[in-house]
C-alpha cells in the first residue's frame, strides 16, 4: 500500500522558500541582506535621479542644463568630436563605412547559427585591415588625404586596438614558436624579448616610443607620433600574445607532434599544418581576453599627446562655457568600453565552454 | 641548425649594431651628452611629496630615488588593500546569499569592464577634486580633516619610556610564538586543543598597551590645524595618492576576486566531504582543508595581480601623482634630455621588481606544489 505524496511544506517552496533559502537562512545572512538591501535602496534613488528622471537630454546650449541631474545634452553635442575626432566632416562617411564592415565581420561571430560565419571573421582579419588602410587615412584613388594627427575619440581608440593586436598575432605566434624551439640561441632571445616586454608598464614603452624610436632612425627617416605609438604597442602586446599561443602550443596533445613526423613531415609544415591549425583554435578565448586589456590599455596614449576617446572626453569636459560635467564625461566614456568589453568577454566565456573537450592534456 | 642560429644572431648583432650607431649620430647632432654624469647635477625642481628628505637644490639622483620610493609606497598600499577587497568579494561572490553574491558579481562586472586610466580620473576629477575647500573641510572629531588638498590626521611621536612598550612588543610576539608551538607539541602528544591563536593574539596586543599605561601614555599626539588655506601639523594623504591608490585597489581587487572564487571552486567537493565524515568543524574544515588546497590555485595568478598593480602604478604620472615614471621619466627627463639613459634605468627598475617578485613567487610554488607519488 502505498500513501499519496505529500506536497512539500509550504514555507520551502515558492517564492517565500526561495526567499528563506537565499536570503534569510542564517542570523548574519539576515543582517547582511538587511544592510545590503537598505544601501542598494538608499542608493538606487539619487542615482535614477540623476541619470534619467531629473537629467537634461534635450536642448540648444549650456543653458539649458539647469536640472539637478546629469547633463547628457553635453554629451549629444559633443558625440561628433568623441567618435571622430578632427576628422572633416565631409569625410566622415568613410569612418562610417569601417564601423559599418566591422559590424559586418564580427557581429556573426555572436550568432552560433549564422551561415560561413568563419568567412566574416577572416574577413575582418585581412580584408577589413587593407580596406581601412586605404580608406581612413585618404591620398589613394582619389580620396582627400587625412592627417593622422586629426584622427581621434572612438575610431581612434579602435584602431589602435585593432591594429596592435593584428600586428602581434603574427609576431606574438613566432616568438611563441621560438621559445618552445630546440636551438637554445633562438630560444634564448625569445625569452629575453617576451620577458623584458612583459616586465615594464605600458606607459614606459608609450614613453619609450615617443622620446627614444626618433633617435633609433636614421637622419631624415621620421614617424609620426600616432605610428610610433602603434609600433611601442605592437612590440608590447606580441610579448603578451606570445604566451597566449604558448599556452595553446602546448596543450596540444605529443601524439599529434609525433604523427606529424611519422608522417613525415618537416618542421615548418608539422607546425603549419598540423600544431598551429589547434592551437590557434584553442587560443581564440585567450586571444580575446589580451584584445580586452589592450582595449582599455589604449586609453594610456592620451599621456603622450594623442586624442583617444578619453583624451577627447578630458579635454572637452573642463571647457567653461558648460557647469561641472566631468562625471557625465567620464560616466559616457565608461559605458563605450563596458559595452564591448563585456561582449567580448561574454563571447570568450562562451567559446572556452565550446572549446573545452574535457580532455586537456 | 647551426647556421640557421648563426644568422639569427648576426641579423640581431646587426641590428642592434645599426640602432647604436644611429642613436650615437643623432645624439652627437642634437648635441645630447652621453654617461650618467648628470645624476650628479643639481635637479632644481621640487616634488610635493617625498619620502626622504628632498628639495630643488639636490641631484637628479636623488629624484630618481624620491620616485622610486613613491611608486613602492602606493604599490605596497594597493596590494594590501586590494588583497583584502579581492578576498572579501570572491568569498562574496560565493555567498548563499543571493543578493551579496548578486552585488558582488555586479562590482566586478563593472570595475574590470573599465579602463584602469578612466577610473583614476574619476577618483581624482570628478570625486576628490569637488571635495570643499580646507576652510570647510569634512572633519571627523576635530582629528581627521578632507578636503580638495587631501586627507590630514595626526601623527604620533615617541617620548623617553616608548622603548619599554616596544620591548612589551617583542615580548609578547616571542611569547605567542612560544605558546604556539607548545600547543602544537601537546597537540601531537595528547590530541588536546589548544587555542593558542586567541591566547597569542591577545599576548601581543595586551601586553604593549599594558606597558605604554603603566609607563604613563609616552605619546604626543600632533594635530592637524587650519592655518592660512591649508592645514600645517600632523600628516597628510595627498589626492594624488588618495585617487590613485583607491582606484588600483578597487580595478586589482575585481580581478583578485575572480582569482579567489576560482580558488575556492577548485577543490574537490571530496575534500570538503571528507573533512567533515572525520568529524572536524566546518571552521577546520576551511581553514586546514580547503583554504590550504585553493591557495596553491590562488597563489600564482595573485603573484601576476600584484605585478599588474605595481605596472600599474605608473598611471600616476597622468594626475602628477610623483612616481618613477612620473618624476624620473618625466621631469627629469625634460630636464636633461638624457632620454636613453632614463628610460633604460627605468626599464630597468620594472624589470627587477618583476623578477624578484616572480622569483619569490617560484619560491613559494615549489613549497607548496603537491608532492606526487
Amino acid at each position: 500500500m502505498s500513501l499519496p505524496s505529500e506536497l512539500p511544506p509550504r514555507q520551502d517552496i515558492g517564492v517565500i522558500g526561495w526567499v528563506r533559502k537565499n536570503l534569510f537562512s542564517t542570523w548574519y545572512n539576515i543582517v547582511l541582506t538587511l544592510v545590503a538591501a537598505y544601501l542598494v535602496i538608499t542608493s538606487a534613488g539619487p542615482l535614477l535621479n540623476w541619470v534619467i528622471l531629473e537629467a537634461t537630454f534635450t536642448g540648444e546650449s549650456a543653458s539649458d542644463c539647469s536640472g539637478e541631474g546629469a547633463c547628457w545634452l553635453f554629451i549629444g553635442q559633443r558625440l561628433n568630436f568623441f567618435i571622430y575626432g578632427f576628422y572633416p566632416d565631409a569625410l566622415q562617411w568613410r569612418v562610417d563605412i569601417m564601423f559599418g564592415l566591422l559590424a559586418v565581420a564580427f557581429v556573426p561571430q555572436f550568432i552560433e547559427r549564422f551561415p560561413r560565419r568563419k568567412w566574416f571573421g577572416i574577413f575582418g582579419l585581412t580584408g577589413l585591415p587593407l580596406i581601412g588602410y586605404i580608406l581612413i587615412p585618404g591620398g589613394w584613388f582619389g580620396l582627400e588625404e587625412v592627417q593622422s594627427s586629426r584622427w581621434g575619440g572612438l575610431m581612434l581608440t579602435l584602431i589602435l586596438a585593432y591594429v596592435g593586436i593584428l600586428a602581434a598575432l603574427p609576431i606574438g605566434t613566432i616568438l611563441a614558436l621560438g621559445r618552445r624551439s630546440d636551438m637554445p640561441i633562438i630560444r634564448g632571445m625569445c625569452v629575453v624579448f617576451i620577458e623584458v616586454w612583459r616586465a615594464v608598464p605600458l606607459i614606459t614603452v608609450l614613453f619609450m616610443a615617443s622620446v627614444m624610436l626618433p633617435l633609433f632612425l636614421p637622419d631624415g627617416v621620421n614617424f609620426e607620433k600616432l605610428m610610433r605609438a602603434l609600433i611601442g604597442i605592437t612590440l608590447w602586446q606580441s610579448a603578451y600574445m606570445a604566451e597566449v599561443v604558448r599556452g595553446g602550443l602546448q596543450a596540444i596533445p605529443k601524439g599529434q607532434y609525433e604523427a606529424a613526423s611519422a608522417l613525415g613531415l618537416g618542421y615548418w609544415r608539422k607546425t603549419g599544418l598540423v600544431v598551429l591549425p589547434q592551437a590557434l583554435t584553442l587560443v581564440i578565448p585567450g586571444i580575446v581576453n589580451t584584445f580586452i586589456s589592450l582595449f582599455k590599455d589604449t586609453t594610456l596614449v592620451l599621456i603622450i599627446g594623442l586624442f583617444d576617446i578619453l583624451g577627447a572626453v578630458q579635454s572637452t569636459i573642463t571647457d567653461p562655457a558648460w557647469r561641472n560635467v566631468t562625471t557625465e564625461g567620464y560616466v559616457f566614456v565608461a559605458f563605450c568600453f563596458w559595452i564591448f568589453c563585456f561582449g567580448m568577454s561574454r563571447y570568450s566565456q562562451n567559446l572556452e565552454r565550446k572549446l573545452d573537450t574535457g580532455h586537456k592534456s | 641548425m647551426f647556421v640557421f642560429q648563426t644568422l639569427a644572431l648576426a641579423t640581431v648583432f646587426w641590428f642592434g649594431w645599426t640602432l647604436f650607431h644611429n642613436t650615437l649620430s643623432n645624439m652627437e647632432s642634437r648635441g645630447i651628452s652621453t654617461g650618467f654624469g648628470f645624476l650628479d647635477e643639481t635637479s632644481g625642481f621640487g616634488i610635493i611629496m617625498s619620502l626622504i628628505p628632498y628639495d630643488s637644490t639636490m641631484t637628479y639622483g636623488r629624484t630618481f630615488f624620491v620616485g622610486l620610493l613613491n611608486t613602492l609606497l602606493v604599490s605596497a598600499m594597493g596590494v594590501v588593500a586590494a588583497t583584502i577587497i579581492g578576498f572579501v568579494v570572491g568569498v562574496a561572490r560565493l555567498s548563499s546569499n543571493w543578493l551579496i553574491a548578486k552585488l558582488a558579481l555586479v562590482y566586478i562586472e563593472t570595475i574590470r569592464n573599465i579602463p584602469l586610466l578612466l577610473q583614476i580620473f574619476f577618483w581624482y576629477f570628478a570625486v576628490l577634486q569637488t571635495l570643499p575647500s580646507p576652510r570647510q573641510s569634512l572633519d571627523v572629531a576635530d582629528m581627521f580633516f578632507l578636503s580638495n588638498r587631501g586627507l590630514y590626521f595626526p601623527t604620533a611621536s615617541a617620548e623617553p619610556g616608548f622603548g619599554w612598550v616596544m620591548a612589551a612588543l617583542i615580548v609578547g610576539v616571542a611569547a605567542a610564538v612560544f605558546v604556539h608551538r607548545w600547543a602544537k607539541k601537546r597537540q601531537f602528544r595528547t590530541g588536546q586543543l589548544f587555542p593558542a591563536l586567541r591566547v597569542g593574539a591577545v599576548l601581543i596586543l595586551a601586553l604593549p598597551l599594558l606597558m605604554f599605561v603603566l609607563v604613563g601614555r609616552p605619546l604626543v599626539w600632533e594635530m592637524p590645524s587650519l592655518t592660512g588655506f591649508n592645514f600645517t601639523g600632523g600628516a597628510s594623504i595627498l589626492p594624488e595618492l588618495a585617487a590613485l591608490w583607491i582606484a588600483l585597489s578597487l580595478y586589482t581587487a575585481s580581478f583578485i576576486a575572480e582569482i579567489v572564487r576560482s580558488g575556492i571552486l577548485a577543490v574537490n567537493r571530496g575534500q570538503t566531504e571528507a573533512a567533515s565524515a572525520l568529524g572536524l568543524r566546518s571552521s577546520f574544515t576551511l581553514r586546514l582543508v580547503v583554504i590550504p588546497q585553493a591557495m596553491r590555485v590562488i597563489i600564482p595568478p595573485l603573484t601576476s595581480q600584484y605585478l599588474n598593480l605595481v605596472k600599474n602604478s605608473s598611471l600616476a604620472t597622468a594626475i602628477a601623482y610623483p612616481d618613477l615614471v612620473s618624476v624620473f621619466m618625466g621631469t627629469t627627463l625634460n630636464q636633461t634630455g638624457q632620454a636613453v639613459e632614463v628610460v633604460a634605468i627605468t626599464m630597468a627598475v620594472y624589470l627587477t621588481i618583476s623578477l624578484i617578485i616572480s622569483g619569490l613567487m617560484n619560491i613559494y610554488n615549489r613549497a607548496v606544489a603537491l608532492q606526487e607519488r
